[in-house]
């Protein structure tokens, strides 16, 4: 195949990325898109088979090899992305672009170590951009799984003079690139990619539990870049297409997601530089709460005239979406009025409630956006908060230094009752706790939402 | 590649990717994300190409790690993708 033509499949498949990132923005054209994308993609790798060195027409070298790697590669990927659970989806997200992130790093060393003494100083600063970005992205992304996993603890990891530590490996981190790029040396390069793992790890550990999903996003940005760089040195204008558009889009996108938690970006990424040993979590003593059966729920929803149902992450691990509907329908049924409020960041993603209630086939009038929602409280008699609590904490409003401070939240404190369905006084996602929980116009109704939710739709259908 | 064509290819993607997903609604934000997640997985060109090329046993090596890597986050990625969406069809109003 010419060069010419096989260059004109790249742009064909890097247009087919640019109408898969449109396509995704919407949500009548999403899943189109999504397969333009995967079509684009396919096309992409099937072409390269026919590529092979230039102006030759010979299969590629290391077939058999290339293609079992691809074999094994099916074997991992397709089956963990079609049998995970809704609620280990952004984890696994964060996995595949992790993986990714690591790719790109080995592309980049195996083509320096290819090239040798022939490189041009632009490439090997490519590859040192790549090999540093890659491995950050690999080791970054492996941490915030252990976070969503909850492998580890949730909560932001600091340690004394952590930010010293930091600061210091990254210094090494750019200081070995400078070094790579002088002597071009291998034993250089892979002391890069350990230190540019080392800081990895140590720039994602001190983000809480809360902040997880604009690191993910970051760091798929982060993972665009990579690719774009190795498409310099590879010579490949479809690899600098593509990485570059996901490294722009995933940029804006990391933005839009921490305005919508209320997050200041700055403040999120650099985090790790500032962050301070802090008593994060206040030794929370006993104190007293309300706890009410399934029949008390019923009653005082029986008596309501509107109901606001805010669902969190206890929904999605409960797989409680059909009893939640199947309640919001019976309370329609007695004249209720029912809506729901979903906080854009509830449950582990942004839109993640939005997901998990569309498969339920809730329809989407009765979904209300934060800003809809929070000025009806006032007249909501009955606040149903399920297995959500950060998105519902007014400590984010009232208690400046807290770790979501500032971050928009749904006003049920303003609701003439709340119900909180828990399955313990463990508190949130950022690990903070929650007055509301204390307050007296809260009742609280322990166990599995599912559970839970099932028992309250058979008192209330007994009245 | 001339490298000033390098650099306006570049500029010129840097926008659209702006501007293709800047008014996207926060029930999009995480399949958005899962689907330029799975679109960098196209490093596996660049891991088939550097396979082709490969001389010795450590290049190889490498180089077949990074297309097993690469071709998860590819092909997972959109699998998981579609899935995510799934969720959203038959209820539109």
């Amino acid at each position: 195949m010419s060069r010419t033509l096989y260059d004109l499949i790249g742009l064909a498949a890097g247009v087919a990325f640019i109408l898969a990132l449109k396509g995704l923005s919407h949500p009548k054209t999403a899943r189109r898109g999504n397969l333009i994308g995967a079509f684009g993609a396919s096309l992409a790798t099937l072409v390269v088979f026919f590529y092979a060195n230039p102006g030759s027409s010979l299969p590629l070298n290391n077939l058999g090899w290339i293609l079992g790697a691809m074999l094994i590669g099916l074997v991992i990927g397709v089956p963990a992305a079609r049998k995970v659970q809704m609620t280990q989806m952004p984890q696994l997200v964060a996995l595949f672009n992790g993986v990714g992130g690591g790719a790109a790093a080995l592309v980049a060393i195996v083509e320096y170590l290819h090239l040798g003494a022939e490189a041009t100083t632009a490439e090997v600063i490519f590859t040192v951009f790549t090999v540093i970005v890659g491995c950050v992205s690999f080791s970054g992304s492996v941490i915030t799984f252990m976070k969503l996993q909850e492998l580890m603890t949730t909560r932001p990891v600091i340690f004394p003079a952590g930010r010293f530590v930091i600061a210091a490996t990254l210094a090494s981190v750019l200081g070995v690139g400078g070094w790579v790029v002088n002597s071009l040396g291998t034993t250089p390069l892979l002391i890069l990619a350990g230190l540019s793992l080392l800081f990895g790890v140590l720039f994602v550990l001190p983000v809480g539990g809360a902040d997880v999903p604009i690191v993910i996003s970051l760091l798929n940005a982060f993972t665009g870049l990579t690719v774009a760089a190795s498409g310099y040195v590879l010579d490949s204008v479809l690899l600098i297409i593509a990485g570059t558009l996901v490294g722009a889009s995933g940029t804006i996108l990391t933005r839009l997601m921490a305005e919508a938690m209320g997050r200041s970006l700055f403040g999120t990424l650099f985090g790790a530089f500032t962050a301070k040993p802090q008593d994060v979590a206040a030794a929370g003593e006993e104190r007293p709460v309300r706890s009410g059966s399934p029949d008390d729920v019923a009653i005082l929803l029986n008596y309501a005239r509107r109901v606001v149902i805010v669902p969190g992450f206890g929904l999605a691990v409960a797989q409680a979406q059909h009893t939640v509907r199947e309640l919001a329908d019976l309370m329609i049924s007695k004249g209720i009025d029912v809506a729901y409020g979903i906080h854009p960041v509830a449950g582990r993603m942004p839109g993640h409630m939005n997901v998990l209630l569309a498969e339920a086939n809730v329809p989407y009038d009765q979904l209300l956006e934060m800003d809809e929602v929070n000025p009806t409280f006032g007249q909501t008699d009955v606040a149903i908060v399920i297995g959500a609590n950060d998105v519902v904490n007014p400590a984010a409003q009232t208690t400046p230094g807290c770790p979501i401070y500032g971050m928009p939240i749904l006003e049920v404190n303003h609701a003439a009752n709340i119900i909180f369905l828990k399955r313990s006084m463990r508190p949130g996602f950022a690990g903070i706790e929650n007055e509301l929980l204390y307050d007296p116009k809260t009742m609280l109704l322990f166990g599995d939402a599912k559970a839970s939710l099932t028992k309250v739709v058979s008192a209330l259908k007994a009245l | 590649m001339e490298p000033m064509a390098i650099v306006s290819i570049f500029v010129l993607a840097v926008f659209v990717g702006f501007e293709v997903v800047s008014k996207v609604s926060s029930t999009l934000h995480t399949p958005l994300m899962s689907g330029a997640n799975a679109i960098h997985g196209v490093i596996l060109v660049g891991a088939i190409i550097v396979a082709d090329h490969s001389k010795t046993n450590l290049e190889l090596g490498l180089a077949i790690a990074a297309i097993i890597l690469a071709t998860i986050n590819m092909v997972g990625g959109f699998v998981v993708t579609d899935r995510m969406l799934e969720m959203f069809k038959g209820n539109k109003k």
